[in-house]
């Protein structure tokens, strides 16, 4: 036995360094990062000299050199303004329509998704048909026809109107609006006051509740005074809240808000809020397609929760509905966040077909951009760290979410 | 039959017949529970006796014949399924415990969403049931947090949390470590003193000498013997039983 130990701790120490896996591992791993950098390196230079042989430096000054091209629609732009300026619009319209497509794509997909688990056989079947048409046919398809179906709106003049509020033409679609009114500063400061109020309330009542509760007999797990806060804040911060800034607005002079409906003046409508065509045409294609994808993965976020959960539920005697909004829904939500995370990455990345129907988005900037400078490779740079940074700030926000939700304990 | 048996009848089967597809899996059962009765069933997988206490909560729908629960009887009538159900408890195999949920807050849900009852009355009983079980401590950790013991005991609380009059155990113990058995059986020991009707799906013999009044042997969708504990293990009149009690009882 003795003998036997000794050998081992023998070997232990005189391992030759090519079979020792403590050196391997890094050895491979700088070798490997060797290579990387070579070839990165090949190909940068590669890329310098075929710069040089079309006379293109690469360099970034052309971006402060007046763009002189117009832009359909966007943040305030002139033609006068720099090829930067111009770069930003496309970035913050393709936020735009990112944000407001992963909302919608949301909302209907969550719906679908739950309505393709109904009872209800027609339900169940017209999710069945809205999931499995929109998510097979290929989204420039899709949004080609939708973009067709808002030039086949009617002229300005014969516009269809839904209740005097909501236009629909050729020009695109327009909805209302609330437009502040002089008062509305002075409605703003009833809404600060609601919440000093409010925090004061949170306050009284949570010392209350807390140094009340301190003459009873000890009791183990008396609740702390941050939990009093928080039940404050539950129960009497957003009442208090309200009746403020329900009781400001019946005392400022006049309403601080006023709705702003879309109105035909002369050959076009003002007022309102306008979405262009080529807008409406790729917010819808975006948001159809993306939801029918995200009904399925809502729809296996809730299957994935176990049969025995239902089950307990049930035994219980939990109403169905109660199963679903106390004991599935709140299990399939980190189940369902992951896989949602790549349908919102998803949307942001297919709004660049938007450059396929004329919607001035990032690429479609960049294009012209790219068109007139002849600086591609800086551009097509720019670009693509503009969708990484806004990919990455999605995952990052969503995988904060998910370890939120998923903190709290998990068995089976 | 233990002291706290009555002679009055709580659940009544006639002629139920249960198909899962072209799978026959209960030919007929008919029998009677008595209130305070506790019936330990038994038998090889896939002979029906989970799927039997089953359908008396209506976790599994029977296709003929009669089932009555406390007078109600279980047919699609909604409201009486949800009646039922408040009266039934029913302890699973793999507890099923909400994982979203602390352990108390597992024993409260039903009381609260179901019995109306308000949240500081609910918590009072919830910690008694669990003090009861011998975990008060564990009330406010989740269950992934507690041992597989501790989790079935804060199952049986759950279920018990209701004041249901008859409590249904889907094998109990065969999802457990052998160290942790006896815990719950422990539990349910104390269950069956204090009078409650009790249906027990299990494999637990000795269990089921010590406390069971009678003893119910499944085979391929029939009852194929029943009889109080001491003549069904020591005298058994079938050969399809003493070939499971030998069995079952060589380890």
């Amino acid at each position: 036995m003795h003998h036997a130990s000794n050998t081992m701790a023998q070997n232990s120490t005189n391992i030759p360094f090519y079979r020792d896996i403590r050196f391997l591992k890094v050895f491979f791993q700088i070798l490997f990062l060797i290579g990387l950098i070579l070839l990165a390196g090949f190909l940068y230079s590669n890329m310098l000299h075929g710069l040089r042989r079309q006379n293109l430096p690469l360099d970034l000054s052309f971006l402060s050199s007046e763009a002189g091209f117009g832009i359909s629609e966007g943040i305030d732009y002139d033609p006068a303004d720099s090829y930067l300026k111009a770069f930003w619009v496309g970035v913050v319209n393709t936020v735009k329509i990112s944000i407001i497509g992963i909302i919608f794509a949301t909302v209907f997909g969550f719906i679908f998704g739950i309505a393709r688990l109904s009872s209800n056989w027609l339900i169940r079947n017209i999710a069945a048909v809205y999931v499995e048409i929109f998510r097979n046919i290929p989204l420039l398809l899709q949004i080609f026809f939708w973009a067709a179906l808002t030039r086949a709106l009617p002229m300005v003049t014969n516009s269809i109107t839904i209740s005097d509020s909501i236009v629909l033409n050729v020009r695109g679609i327009y909805l209302p609006t609330l437009e502040r009114t002089p008062e509305f500063n002075t409605w703003l400061s009833y809404l600060f006051a609601g919440i000093i109020l409010a925090i004061i309330v949170v306050f009284v009542l949570a010392a209350f509740r807390h140094f009340g509760r301190l003459s009873e007999v000890h009791h183990t797990d008396r609740p702390s005074f941050i939990s009093d806060i928080i039940f404050g804040t539950k129960w009497a911060a957003a009442p208090t809240f309200l009746i403020v800034a329900i009781a400001g607005l019946f005392l400022t002079s006049e309403p601080p808000f006023v709705v702003n409906r879309p109105e035909l003046q002369g050959f076009n409508y003002v007022g309102g809020m306008n979405f262009t065509p080529e807008f409406s045409a790729l917010l819808i294609g975006l948001t159809v397609y993306t939801s029918a994808f995200i009904a399925e993965v809502v729809r296996s976020g809730i299957q994935a929760v176990v049969k025995g959960q239902r089950e307990a539920a049930r035994a219980v005697g939990l109403k169905e509905s109660q199963v679903l909004r106390l004991i599935v829904i709140p299990q399939s939500i980190p189940i369902i966040v992951p896989p949602l995370t790549s349908q919102y990455l998803n949307l942001a990345k297919n709004s660049s077909l938007g450059t396929a129907i004329g919607y001035p988005e990032l690429l479609h900037i960049g294009h012209t951009m790219m068109n007139q400078t002849g600086q591609s490779i800086p551009i097509f740079g720019m670009i693509m760290a503009s969708y990484l940074i806004m990919s990455l700030t999605t995952s990052a926000f969503m995988n904060w979410y998910n370890y939120r939700i998923t903190r709290i304990g998990r068995s089976s | 039959m233990t002291e706290n048996t009555t002679n009055d009848p709580i659940i009544i089967c006639e002629d139920v017949h249960k198909w899962f597809d072209d799978f026959h899996v209960l030919k007929g059962i008919t029998t009677t529970f008595k209130k305070g009765e506790k019936a330990v069933i038994c038998g090889p997988s896939g002979s029906g006796k989970s799927t039997f206490i089953r359908t008396i909560n209506r976790l599994e729908e029977h296709q003929r014949g009669t089932i009555i629960v406390d007078g109600i009887e279980l047919s699609n009538d909604l409201r009486n399924i949800n009646l039922i159900r408040q009266e039934v408890g029913m302890v699973f195999q793999q507890f099923n415990l909400f994982p979203h949920l602390t352990n108390i807050k597992n024993i409260t849900l039903g009381p609260i969403q179901v019995r109306k009852m308000s949240k500081s009355a609910a918590e009072e009983a919830a910690l008694a049931l669990l003090d009861r079980m011998g975990i008060e401590d564990q009330a406010y950790k989740y269950p992934a947090e507690i041992s597989g013991g501790q989790q079935q005991r804060v199952a049986i609380a759950r279920a018990l949390a209701m004041e249901p009059k008859i409590m249904l155990f889907d094998e109990p113990t065969s999802a457990l470590d052998p160290e942790m058995i006896s815990e719950v059986l422990d539990v349910m020991r104390e269950l069956a003193h204090s009078g409650m009707t009790m249906l027990v799906v299990t494999h637990e013999m000795g269990f089921a000498r010590e406390v069971a009044d009678r003893v119910m042997f499944f085979d391929e969708g029939v009852v194929v013997e029943e009889a109080a504990p001491a003549d069904f293990f020591d005298n058994p009149q079938h050969e399809r039983t003493k070939l499971f009690i030998s069995q079952t009882l060589q380890h």
